[in-house]
């Protein structure tokens, strides 16, 4: 079964709440609540967020400003930026990426995480190469 | 009076010059001992908070933040002033300091200093040590980098990357438009941090000074 993926274009401005039940990308403007319990959203290059974001993952590639809370993963990738506070159990965070804000791992929450051999900490982590998630060039449709 | 206290004030220009890091290919790699001690202050405590006043650092995040389960504040004040520097607003740089850190009063575990206090005045630098004493907790644990030598032409700051589970740090510059304005003497740098008493010292290598300080309890 082919997977949907919702792509909120660059010349879209939203203000207000964004609920979703499927992955979405966002390269235009929103402003507001993004909640996306299960989900993956991706912030691309030309994303502008001004929002709280709640999701399973999130992957920044363009700006946001506001808290995210993810209950997998923030990845903030190359020349993302955000500031706000972060709350995920896995944070990355690319070299030449931009964060100012908190950040909370919630290690309480993950015994694995504790049960493991302390990995070395490697001098950079390196930018992801990987195309951004949820960026089909096949299957995009305009959603709002 | 040691041989470091007799270091002379050195006060530099402030031009920004084209940038060429000190080391082109690899990150300068050095030996710490002071990071290993201030580890051990935070990882005494059950999910300590943390100040990193650098830049934020992928893997120094996972480290601390997955590792050893701190919640980190990533506080980017080389950023902000490169920014007043930008803006020609150093003369502010001082009260943007003194209403930067949020935090509440003693609620911080440990506070990642680096190599900032180098690059700031004097009455700049003490705002900024007033800060950082009044958000540490008694016990709280405060790591600082001085330079022991004038920096050369270029100006860079530098990011500290921890690597080998806090034994050593890398070093990678990057450009800044300010460059170190003087070399503290000891007695300058105790002074600054009164608040706070050093619990070691060492000189590395590199010729930079790293001293771990602690909140006394109270």
């Amino acid at each position: 079964m082919e997977k949907d993926i919702v792509n909120i274009g660059k010349s879209v401005v939203i203000k207000g709440e964004l609920n979703g039940s499927e992955d979405l990308t966002i390269e235009g403007h929103v402003e507001g609540t993004i909640q996306l319990r299960d989900h993956v959203l991706t912030i691309g290059p030309n994303g502008r967020i001004k929002a709280q974001v709640f999701a399973k993952m999130v992957i920044v590639l363009g700006e946001v400003n506001g808290n995210i809370t993810a209950t997998d993963k923030v990845d903030i990738r190359d020349n993302g930026s955000v500031e706000g506070d972060l709350i995920a159990p896995r944070i990355a965070i690319a070299e030449g990426a931009h964060f100012k804000g908190s950040i909370d791992m919630q290690r309480k929450g993950a015994p694995q995480a504790q049960a493991k051999p302390a990995a070395q900490p490697q001098a950079a982590a390196p930018p992801q190469a990987s195309a951004p998630a949820g960026a089909p060039q096949t299957q995009q449709r305009v959603g709002v | 009076m040691g041989l470091l206290d007799r270091i002379s004030t050195r006060k530099s220009d402030s031009e920004p010059a084209a940038f060429q890091p000190p080391v082109p290919d690899v990150d300068p790699l050095f030996s710490t001992k002071a990071l290993r001690k201030f580890l051990g202050c935070l990882t005494s405590r059950e999910g300590p908070v943390l100040i990193d006043l650098g830049p934020v650092v992928g893997s120094n995040v996972a480290y601390f933040g997955e590792q050893l389960g701190c919640k980190i504040f990533v506080t980017d004040v080389f950023a902000d002033l490169d920014r007043h520097a930008r803006e020609g607003r150093l003369d502010q740089f001082g009260d943007f300091l003194a209403s930067k850190f949020t935090q509440e009063s003693a609620s911080v575990d440990g506070v990642l200093c680096w190599d900032f206090i180098d690059y700031l005045d004097k009455p700049t630098a003490q705002k900024l040590a007033d800060q950082l004493t009044r958000v540490l907790r008694p016990d709280g644990a405060l790591l600082g980098f001085f330079g022991t030598a004038p920096q050369g032409g270029d100006t860079y700051y530098n990011k500290f990357i921890v690597s080998d589970e806090g034994v050593n740090l890398r070093a990678r510059a990057y450009p800044a438009l300010r460059s170190r304005q003087s070399t503290l003497l000891n007695r300058d740098i105790i002074r600054l941090f009164s608040g706070l008493r050093v619990s070691d010292s060492f000189l590395l290598k590199n010729n930079q000074r790293e001293i771990l300080f602690r909140k006394p309890s109270a």
